[in-house]
Formats: C-alpha cells, structure tokens, sequence
C-alpha cells in the first residue's frame, strides 16, 4: 500500500503502523513505548506525527504513528514543525526528573533516551523544581535498578508480566510516582528478566553481570556469536575489552531468538573468566602438574597421538570442525561419542526421526502456531528461549480473533483486553512441574513412558494408521481424546519435545503425532530439543558409542585416550570412566578445569566459545557459525587448530592441506553429505566489502594507544584473523555485512540495540541478506512415506511411516523409585553454572520425592536421605516437590555428586542417618 | 708541482668546500630564515647553532634506512645517487679563480646544461621507484617543470656566449674585464634567473616537492641517507647556479682589491642568500600557471634577447 | 612584478626588527592557568577522586591515548579502578577535559615533560591524581547525580524530592 511521508512516496505493508512503516522505510521518528515485539500501547506520546485529510489540508493533526493504521494514500510528515515542537515538548517533560546520571550509568552511550532526545533537539532543561525520586530494589544478582532514572514507557511490564508471564513483577503507586518493580525487593523469578536491560529505553535497569568489569558499548570488541548454553543456537553478541569476556547482548535472528534471550544465555558467559580457565599447556611430572610452552604440548601430543591405539572422545559442546578434527586424528573407527550411551541413543533416535520428518521447526515457526502439544519436555529450564515462544504460540488465537473483529495486530492492549485471559491450547506432558503450566490448557504429570504412551495414543487417534496404545486407562483415553481434538482442529499445529526426559519413546511418540498431523494435511511446527549446542551435529558426524570406548580400555586393547572438550564424568557413571581414562596415555583438550583434566597426563588449553571459531547445528538443524571475539592469549587456540597441527606434525595429509577454518570446513562438507551446506554457514575467510574486512571494533573504539602501553609503550600490530572476514580492528567497510557476520547493531543517531530496525528487511523481518545460518534437514526423505505440506506451508516434504514401540504402562516398584532427570535453567548446564552470577542462583544438590512418597518414606524436606543406584550413590537432601508422581524421584540433571549417572534409572532412596 | 697531482687537490679543495658549503647553507637557510620572520633560527648546538648541521648529519645517518616494500629496490637506491653526481660533475667545469678549475673545456656550459638535463632523472626515477602517488604526481612535475625551464636557460646564456665569443666559461669571465655581463645582458640574466630556480626546484617553484598538497612530492618514501642526498643535492644545486650566475654575468673572480678567490665566493653568496629570500618572501604559484610563464612569456623573451643580442653582435661586427 | 620586488624588499627589512622569540629554558615564558599541558586528574572538594570512570575522556581523545577501568566501592560510588594516559601520544588538545561531566580530568601550565626513555611518559593513576580541584572549585558531582552513595541517600541530591513512598495510599 502506498504512504506518503514528507512528500514522499513508500510502499508499506497495509498490517503495519505508521510508526513500523516508517522506521522500516529508514525513516528517524522516535519512540518509547512501542516495541517491534510488543507492539504499541500509546503510552509515551513520542511518536509524533503529522496527517493531512488530503492534498488540500495544510494544516493536518496531530497523530501517534505507533497508534495510526495505514490506510491507502496516507499524508503523513515527520518533518512538520508543530510535530517536532509537540515531541521536543515530550521528552523535555520525561526528562523532568531524569537524574544526571549519564556518567555513571551503564546505558550511557546505548542510551535510547540519549538517542531519541539527541534526535528531537532537547538539551536543555528548563524544569527547576525538585525531580521525584525512588528506592532501589535488590533483583538478584542479574539485574541492577535504578529507579530514579524511569521515564514510565511501561515496557518493563509490558515484557516481564504480559509477554514473558512473570508474576512478581508490577507498576505500582500512580501520578508522576509509577514505580516499576516487585513488592518487595528479592530475586526476579522470571527466567527471562535480563531482557530488561534491552527493553528498557534507559538505565532503570541494567546488566549487574557487566557492573563488575564495567566497558561501554563503543569500548567493547565484538563478533557475532552462538549461544552457548543449550541447543537452541540462539545468536548473541559478545563483548570483550583487555582480553576479558564482558557481556553478552542478543543479536536478532528472525527465524530464531528474535529480540529476546534466556538468562542462562546472556548471563551464563562468565565461564570464560572463570580462575578454573586452562591458560596454558600442562603435563603432568613426576610431581604434579607443570606448565609446558607450545611446542613441547604438540611434540608431546603429536608422539603420544602416533604411538600405538589411540581413541578420541568427542563433544557435542565442541564445534564440528574441533570433532571433525579429532575424527581425522584418530581415524573414524576410533572415534567415539562423549556422551552417555543413554544419550547416544536418545540422539541417534532423536536424528533419525528429524531426518524421516517432519523437518525441525523454527521457533518463528513454532511462534505462529496455534495449539501446542509439549511431551515430555522441561522447555522453560532445557531450552529456555523456546518457552518464551510457546507463550506467543498461544497468543495467537487472541491474535486472529482480534483480526476478525478488525484490530491490528500490534494495537498490543485492545487484543490483550479483547483474549482477556483466554489463549490458545497448551497441553503439557512431563514428570515433573514446569513453569510453562501457569498458561497450560491441560498438563500430565507422569513417568515418560506414560507420556510416550500419551503421545502414542493421541497420534493414534489423529490417524488410525498408527500404532494402537493397549491397555489404556479411562482418564488418559479421554485426554488423549482432548488433545488430539483440539490439534485436529488447529490450523498450525505444534508439537515438541525433546531428550530432556531421558525417553527415545517420548521422541518417537511425539514424532507419531507430529506425523500424523503431517498426514491430515496440516503445517505442523515439530520440535525436538537437544541438550547442547551441537548434539546434533555431534550426531551427524556418527561417532561410536562411549560404552565400546570403555569396553576397549577394560581390555588393555588402548594406549591413548583424547578427550576433546568434555567432561566424562558428567557423561557416565565415574568407575566406567575412571576405566577409560585409566589408558596410559591421557590428553584432554578444554578450556576449564574439570575431573576429566585432572586425570589427564597432558592437557591441552583449547579456546572456550567467545575464543573459538567455528560451526554448530541447532536442534533446528540450523548449522551457525560462531566466531572469535578476541584473540586468546598465551598458548589457547581452537581445538581443531591443535588437532590440525598435530596432524601437521606427523605429516597427515590434513594437517599439511588444512590453514585456516575454511579448509576445515570444506574437509567437513566433503566428509559428511548432510553437512555439505555448512559451507554456507557465513562467508568465508576470505569475504570483503570494498576491500575491506570486518571490523570487530566500532568506530569510536577507545584507548588503542594506552590498553597496553603499561606493558609496552609502542604499541603492537593488531592480531590478524586467518580464520574469518572480521579483523580484530576499528578499520572497515562502513557497509552492512551479512547477518552472519554482523557484529554489532549500530547506525548514526541509533547507538542502543534499537539500531536492528536499521538491520531488518522490515520490522521484526529478517535482517537484510537473510537471517543466519542454513537448515540441514530440509530436505530431509524418509522411506514410505507421504507428502506433506512443510511447516512454512511452501513446499510438500516427504514424511517416514510411524514408528511402533509404544512402551508398556509405568509400574511403581516398591520400595525403588524410577529417577527422573529434573532440568535447571541455572546449574544444569556446565559452562553457565561456572558463571558466578549463574552459580548463585543454582539450586543445591538435591532428590525431589512427591508428598505422598516423601510422606510414607517419612522424611521431612531437607532431611537427608542416601540415594542408591546401580551407577552410583550419594546422600542428598530431600526436597518435596508437589506434582511429581509416585514411584517417581528427580535429581538435579547435571549438578551434585549424581551428574554422572545416566537418568532415568531405578533407584532405592532410604532415610539416612 | 706535478700537474696530476695538483688537479687531484685542486678536485679534493672543490669538493670539500662545495660539500661543506652545501652542508652549511643548512643552517645558513635556517637562520636567514629565522632572521627575515623575526626569529633565532638553530642557536643551541655549538656557537650560533653552527654544529646543527652536525647534529642534523649524525641524526640522519642512525636513522632506518627504510625502503617501501613495494618499491623498485634498486632504481630507489639509485635515483638520489644520480643527482648528486650530476650536480657535482658540473662543479668540474666551474672557474673560481683561474687557477681552481678542475677542467678548461670549450664546451663547459653546454656540459652544464647536460647534466643539469640529466638530473631530471634522478627525480623522475625516485618518484617512479616509491610506487606512490603523491611521488609519482611530483615527478611528473618535475620533469615537465625542468623541461620547460631548461629550454629557456639555454637560451638565455647564448646572450653572454655571443658576446663572449665561447662556450667557455673561463673566457666568458675574461670577457667581463670591461663590462660585467649582466649590463648588457639584464635580461639575460633575469631569465637564467628565474630557469635556475626552477632548475634546483628551490621556492618558489618547489612544485615537485609542495609539502602542502603532495606530502614531500617525489621524495615522499625517502627517508634517512637517502633523503640527506636529495636535500644536499638541491643545496649543491643552489651553489652551482648562483656561481653560474656570479661567472657568466657577474664577472667571475674579476674584481678590484680582494683576492679573485674572494670575489667569486662573495659574489656566489650574495646569490645564495637571495636564493634564501626568494624563499622568505615568495608563495608557490600554480602548477598551470608555472608553466605558462615558461612557454608563453620567459620562452617567447629569451627568444627575442638572442635575436637582439644577435643582431647587436652582428652590427657591431660589421 | 612591482608586488614581487616590494615583498622581496620588505621581507628583506626584517632583519631590523626585533626577534619575537622567547628563549625558552634561560627564559620561562608565562602560561595562562587555562594553557594545555600536563593533564591530572582532580579531587572534589571532599578530598574524594573526581573521576567517576565514564570513558567520556577515552572516547573523546583522537589519539586514543587515555584507558581505563571503572569499579565502584561497595556503596556504588564509582571510581577508575586503573587509569592509564600515554603521554607519548598525547596531543594536549584538551577534548578530554571539555568532555569530562565531573571536571575531574584537567589541563595544567606544566608543559616539561621531556623524558629520555618512551615508557617513562606512560602515566598511571597514582602519577596523574593531584591532591586539590585544580582549576574548578566547589563542584562535587555526586551531589547533583541521582545515584546513592555511602553519605548520601536517595532523595538527599541538589534538586531533589525525598524518594517516594510505595507503601502510602494517600495520592
């Protein structure tokens, strides 16, 4: 639909607003309140403009373009003088009692309140009187507030209450006195609080991570990163100064994380930091460990990796180059997987089922569903972003009544008041509570197999094809009977799950659903979610399992043992690893220190994420390349670096042909059909623009003639990057580069975050040239099958036939408790639970029983009670955990003296003393 | 005294003195300039700030010896040599006194302007040898600056050959026993003048170099030594040509009283210093405008002296 | 030609004139209070670091020569916890202290800064902090920003309301 602006013409799209459609058009007009996913309230009084009836009209109205439909041949300035005046008026009355803060507060310098006062001319204040002041709250050790700096947009609320479903969070008191915050001050419980440090347009909030080693944004090296801390891959951006990580910001990906992330991924990356980081080579002496140069590590690497049979444990927290690496280095036949091989098989399943359809759903896809069906899947503490999305899933039905009744979309309070506290379907089948069930339509709580069995009769009941579920008891028939009602009658069914429970039956019953939903013709979002970053690329590249790796070193059959990236004792039971690494010859490459380091007789420094370049595959399928923020110091270097040059050393072909991460790259896409595309992944090493590279640097980069002078007052010659088109340098092209190379979000007058508007091909669209990364499993072909429509609606892929092994009813055992992993968004994932702020709001190690078996165990929460299984035993203290089933226990997945063991696993907990 | 022997010192007299000379107008510029714009000039280093220059040549030789990676390596090392060859062979021909003279040739000033042809190179090759623009701008001026020029030098000295009857400059001197050349020959004089200035590039036809506009023109990558051998190159210049001047209209080492020897160095000062003032006083001009003055005024002038000192010569003949 | 004797001349004339120069070590020429020279950093008038540790100095120096690291006490007063200038690469073109907001970071007269060894002229903290306010006295930037520190509470700045009650229900 064509607009007029300023006497000029643009072409917009008519379910826009003026506000959308002129930021998207390029145009500056500042705003507050509205947020592009949020939409608008018209709350601020920023947006400004001026309309005209017709040509006729000089003297027009006016008008908020965030609350103005577009209509066909709108007459519209921003240019107008009494609209400028009336927004100069705005912010000079919200600046009333903005406090002179700037020098000291964290926003400075990415500062929308700067940008939008610096674009309406205000900079003097006129107001004598005294300004309103507030008290702080504490929020935890994420968020920092600073009330006194509000200019009341209410999108804080707006984000923690009615877009990401936290409770504890509220606009209080009234007049010029709002205060946002909690009754009383305490930890913000929603997972996805540290998003405030972006919503809000100023300082009220800010990241307290970054606080503690304080660097403004123009100070800050970045390159854009993959997330990592699940296997969701949601793109961030990392910031470094004087060879420190020093935060982490979203970086928008239309298909992926959009505006928001998870407090595990932006506040998780302190790991780099850690005191426990590897800096240099060690091998281990006649008496402890020593630090040994370079050279001597790859000598002793390179002899120790020659001599007699030497297996390599790969990582799905390592990129596929790093695995690919180690693959080449030790021969495919002695490659093998370093996960459990419960895991394994959960993987391999979970990529068998991806691969015969239907293909792994975007969460953008997984947003404009309209009923959701969650088997089995701890989403909100497993992969965190995607609960945030299944919250706008269910949006969607108010959404789409609102458009019946002919209110925009983004008129964001009319379509809340018109839902009212109706939304869309949302079934939950897990073990245990999750922190999605507030908005659930229905939720389960049962074994996972049970669950399974769920999914299995709901698939059946979609399509009699599949497999039957015997023996299936009243209550569930007619919940089965509800779901698959309600998917039937969606019209973009969703369907996720994932390995969170611990069941291949649960994947495979949520695959049956999500295929027979595929067979009725329907665009259905499937899901299913991995547990690290690259589990399913690790997957693809088809390692061996660990339990043949430990076989082999129980029979004396094995002289060197690496381990790449990984902690062994998180993946197994310790007597089986303490097995494997009992070989004679022991390397371990890692970043931090682990158990498994400790045993190693050489560890080799490999660069933790923000250090590292690289490739990994979401659970969308999704390969992303990753890539260095700064260049490690001292002796850390990439894995597949290292790898390659030992391969150098003993003259391997690899070692010779492979330079930089391209040749790494093309040796995977050529060793790997399904990973030939990873090649598209991001431009290579060698991409230009005007000659130019990349550069990490913004251009007001500051103190390049004094960071080091300390040391050394002539200053070095910038570290090169062999390995990618960003320099580690201020100098560049200042032309937008790809979104996979995008390493920051800036453009003049724009310097906060909001500057993406200048990014996308339009509001909340992918950003110019497309979003990141490219999908594996697309064209993904299963045996017999049938066509069915893809999930975008665009093409017909071929789906697989069902899978039969529906798993017989759970049946507690006297005495034994069937031991369900329980997912912590904070403490279940390694790197992050190295992150102080992380560590702190990690639980304490603990067994969750439900009441009723707590109460005939007849032990207290908190008391302590021994928790036996065939893997291991610890004593832990109780915790009662209202909602979880009998016969069933949870231990915290990944935390505690039990992380090693392969969950579920029966398991006897008695009284201790 | 054995003739060799004796024009071997006589040779290592001349280039000695014109060396230290040369070396001295460092400073002797400096602090003209200083004196004309109401300054000290260098006044520390030894006694009125003489030893600067000694300062300046031990500076100079510890400093890198850096050759641009992307130059042409051995032309880069070459081009500053050619300019104090040629500048310095010329001194070979140059009368002081009758007895310093290296070589009585009769072909001495077409010789000069031989080499002073030859020069050019020097600059158009180091400009060429840096593979920088700025270098490359400088050299094109230069040669199309030192081409002009030159046309009408040699043109403007035929009035005082013609009078004199040689090419020989130890017989134009003695020429001048009556009348100094510059009388009959002012415009002469005023041309050759204005051509040697631009033949030695000093302010204010400095076009090749103009540090506002081309950083250091053709000697932008020189640096250390080489750089040294350039700037003592163009101060050579500045004695050859005001000793020139001082020889073919100024009567040489003529003079009452003083010894010849003495005459000749005053009168080659005198010439130096106005170098300087030229250089106190004077704006660059335009690269346009510096070269038409050359084709279509001191050309067209130096053209009608030679026909007038002609037709005076062949009337007076008769 | 006329214009191009008479300059000649005229320049030639000053070698009559008196010299301007001053002769500098025998002779200490005056420098105004305001001349830019060695930079210090300054204290308020409660004898506490002006510096509050903004970057505004870092970012504004064209060449890049000041560094630094904010912290802040455990009261949230913040401070450089280093603060680095490289006077090798000084300019003294003073946007540093037109940039500062707390007029911590200033120009001084002191202009002899001549040092035979090039790391010498890198100045940490402890080598730039003066004792006094320097030039600005009496401005104390803690008392007109709206952050708490240890002696001061919210509320309790220039200009300033005490904080809300949440807890009222009076309007």
């Amino acid at each position: 639909m064509k607009i007029v602006v300023d006497k000029k013409e643009y072409e917009v799209d008519p379910r826009e607003n003026l506000l959308e459609a002129c930021l998207g058009r390029g145009l500056d007009l500042p705003y507050f309140c509205w947020h592009p996913a949020m939409g608008s309230v018209g709350a601020c009084r920023q947006c400004a403009v001026k309309v005209y009836r017709d040509e006729n009209d000089a003297r027009g109205r006016i008008v908020m373009a965030c609350m103005t439909p577009i209509t066909p041949n709108l007459l519209a300035s921003i240019d107008d003088a009494e609209a400028r005046e009336f927004r100069a008026g705005i912010v000079e009355g919200l600046m009333e009692s903005h406090p002179h803060d700037c020098p000291v507060c964290d926003e400075g310098g990415e500062c929308h309140l700067q940008d939008m006062t610096v674009m309406t001319g205000h900079n003097y204040r006129r107001f004598e009187f005294p300004k309103r002041t507030f008290h702080n709250q504490y929020l935890g050790p994420l968020l920092n507030h600073e009330m006194n700096r509000c200019i009341q947009c209410y999108r804080c609320t707006r984000f923690y209450t009615e877009y990401a479903g936290g409770k504890d969070f509220a606009v209080l008191k009234l007049r010029h006195l709002v205060y946002f915050g909690r009754a009383e001050a305490g930890v913000l419980e929603n997972e996805f609080s540290g998003n405030l440090v972006e919503v809000c347009p100023t300082g009220v909030f800010t990241d307290k991570t970054l606080k503690r080693h304080y660097t403004r944004k123009w100070d800050l090296q970045m390159a854009p990163t993959v997330c990592a801390h699940c296997a969701l891959g949601c793109n961030v951006t990392a910031g470094e100064r004087y060879g420190t990580l020093r935060r982490i910001v979203n970086r928008y990906n239309g298909q992926i994380n959009g505006y928001f992330l998870c407090d595990r991924g932006r506040f998780g990356y302190e790991h780099v930091n850690s005191p426990k980081r590897i800096r240099s080579a060690r091998a281990r002496r006649d008496a402890g460990a020593a630090e040994i140069p370079k050279a001597e590590a790859l000598d002793r690497f390179s002899s120790l990796a020659a001599g007699g049979k030497t297996l390599g444990i790969g990582s799905p927290r390592a990129s596929l180059e790093s695995n690919f690496a180690l693959r080449a280095l030790v021969g495919p036949e002695n490659f093998y997987a370093g996960v459990s091989d419960a895991s394994y098989d959960l993987l391999a399943a979970m990529l068998q089922v991806l691969r015969q359809g239907p293909a792994p759903a975007s969460l953008r896809q997984i947003e404009h569903g309209d009923a959701a069906l969650v088997l089995g899947e701890d989403v909100t503490n497993s992969a965190p972003r995607l609960a945030l999305t299944l919250r706008q899933t269910i949006r969607q039905a108010g959404l789409e009544q609102a458009e019946k009744m002919r209110v925009p979309r983004w008129q964001d309070h009319a379509v809340r008041e018109l839902a009212q506290k109706d939304h869309g379907p949302l079934f939950i089948a897990t073990p245990y509570p999750t922190r999605l069930d507030d908005v659930a339509t229905e939720t389960y709580r049962a074994a996972p197999d049970d669950i399974a069995r769920l999914g299995f009769a709901v698939a059946h009941l979609l399509d009699p094809a599949s497999p039957a579920v015997p023996d299936l008891a009243e209550p569930l028939r007619a919940l089965a009977g509800r779901i698959a009602d309600t998917l039937q009658a969606a019209a973009r069914p969703v369907v996720v799950s994932g390995t969170g429970a611990g069941s291949a039956a649960v994947l495979r019953a949520a695959a049956d659903v999500a295929r027979a939903l595929a067979k009725a013709g329907k665009p259905v979002a499937f899901s299913l979610q991995a547990e690290e970053r690259n589990s399913l690329g690790f997957a693809m590249m088809e390692p061996k399992p660990l339990g043949r790796a430990v076989d082999a070193a129980r029979a004396g059959e094995v002289q060197t043992v690496i381990v790449l990236e990984n902690d062994l004792y998180r993946r197994a039971p310790a007597a089986a690893i303490d097995a494997l690494l009992a070989a004679p010859h022991v390397v371990a490459l890692d970043a931090l220190e682990t158990r498994t380091t400790a045993k190693a007789e050489l560890v080799i420094p490999a660069a933790p994420f923000a250090e590292a370049d690289g490739t990994v595959v979401s659970s969308e399928g999704r390969a992303q390349r990753f890539f260095r923020v700064y260049p490690p110091a001292g002796g850390v270097q990439d894995s597949w670096r290292w790898l390659a040059d030992v391969l150098g050393l003993l003259a391997r072909p690899e070692g010779l042909a492979w330079k930089d991460l391209d040749d790494v790259v093309e040796a995977v896409a050529r060793a790997f059909p399904s990973l030939a595309r990873i090649r598209d992944a991001a431009p290579g090493a060698g991409f230009r623009i005007a000659g130019a590279k990349i550069p990490r640097e913004p251009h007001r980069y500051s103190g390049r003639t004094s960071m080091l002078a300390n040391i050394q007052v002539s200053e070095p010659k910038p570290p090169e990057d062999p390995d990618s088109a960003l320099s580690y340098t201020m100098e560049g092209a200042p032309v937008e580069p790809p979104a996979a190379l995008l390493p920051f979000f800036w453009t003049g007058g724009w310097n906060s975050i909001q500057a993406v508007n200048k990014f996308q091909e339009e509001i909340a669209g992918p950003l110019r040239g497309g979003d990141a990364g490219v999908r594996l499993l697309d064209q993904a072909a299963g045996g017999a099958g049938t066509l069915a429509r893809a999930p975008d609606g665009s093409a017909s892929v071929p789906v697989a036939g069902y899978l039969d092994s529906v798993p017989a009813p759970f049946a507690p055992r006297r005495g034994e408790w069937l031991i369900v992993p329980r997912h912590h968004i904070f403490g279940s994932e390694e790197l992050s639970a190295e992150a102080p702020a992380i560590a702190e709001l990690s639980p304490q190690p603990y067994v969750a029983l439900g009441p009723s078996d707590a109460a005939a165990l007849g032990a207290a929460p908190g008391a302590v009670v021994n928790v036996k299984s065939e893997a291991g035993s610890a004593s832990l203290p109780l915790r009662v955990e209202p909602g979880l089933p009998a016969g069933l226990a949870a231990l915290p997945a990944g935390l505690g003296p039990l992380a090693g063991i392969p969950l579920p696993v029966w398991g006897r907990i008695e009284l201790g003393r | 005294m054995n003739p060799t022997l004796l024009k071997i010192v006589v040779i290592l007299v001349i280039l000695l003195v014109v060396l230290n000379v040369s070396a001295l107008l460092i400073w002797l510029e400096r602090r003209l300039l200083a004196l004309w714009q109401d300054r000290y000039g260098p006044n520390r280093v030894g006694p009125f700030g003489l030893l600067q220059v000694v300062a300046d040549m031990i500076k100079i030789f510890f400093k890198e010896d850096w050759i641009p990676p992307f130059a042409d390596k051995w032309v880069f090392v070459f081009a500053p040599a050619i300019i104090m060859i040629t500048v310095l062979l010329t001194f070979a021909v140059i009368p002081f006194t009758p007895l310093f003279q290296i070589t009585e040739t009769n072909i001495a000033l077409l010789f000069f302007l031989g080499m002073s042809s030859l020069g050019v190179y020097s600059i158009v090759l180091a400009a060429w040898a840096s593979n920088n623009k700025y270098s490359l701008l400088g050299g094109m001026r230069a040669a199309s600056q030192m081409l002009s020029y030159e046309v009408f030098m040699g043109l403007s000295m035929m009035g005082t050959v013609m009078l004199a009857g040689s090419f020989s400059l130890r017989r134009i001197v003695e020429a001048q026993q009556h009348i100094w050349f510059v009388i009959p020959q002012f415009l002469g004089f005023v041309l050759f003048l204005i051509a040697g200035i631009a033949e030695t590039r000093r302010l204010p036809f400095d076009l090749p170099e103009a540090e506002s506009e081309l950083v250091a023109g053709f000697h932008s990558e020189y640096s250390g030594m080489k750089f040294g051998m350039f700037f003592v190159g163009e101060y050579l210049g500045v004695v050859l040509i005001s000793a020139l001047i001082s020889v073919l209209f100024f009567g040489g080492w003529l003079g009452p009283v003083l010894p010849p020897v003495v005459w000749i160095v005053l009168k080659t000062l005198f010439f130096i210093c106005f170098f300087i003032l030229l250089r106190a006083a004077m704006p660059r001009p335009r690269f346009d405008q510096l070269m038409s003055w050359g084709w279509k005024w001191l050309l067209p002038l130096s053209l009608a002296n030679l026909a007038i000192t002609g037709a005076v010569v062949l009337a007076r003949g008769r | 030609m006329w214009s191009i004797i008479r300059s000649l001349w005229l320049v030639l004339l000053h070698m009559f004139w008196p010299r301007f120069t001053v002769q500098y070590p025998d002779q200490k020429p005056y420098l105004a209070p305001r001349y830019r020279g060695r930079i210090i950093l300054s204290r308020d008038p409660d004898g506490e670091e002006r510096c509050v540790a903004c970057y505004l100095c870092a970012v504004a120096c064209p060449v890049d020569c000041i560094s630094l690291q904010a912290t802040e006490d455990p009261h949230g007063r913040r401070y450089p916890e280093w603060f680095r200038i490289n006077f090798s690469r000084c300019i003294f073109c003073g946007l540093c202290e037109e940039a500062c907001p707390t007029y911590a970071i200033q120009l001084t007269p002191d202009i002899e800064l001549g040092e035979y060894n090039r790391q010498n002229l890198v100045y940490e903290k402890e080598n730039l902090l003066i004792g006094g306010t320097g030039k600005y006295p009496g401005y104390n930037f803690w008392r007109v920003a709206g952050v708490q520190i240890e002696d001061k509470d919210k509320g309790q700045s220039e200009r300033e309301a005490p904080p809300a009650d949440l807890r009222t229900l009076l309007p």
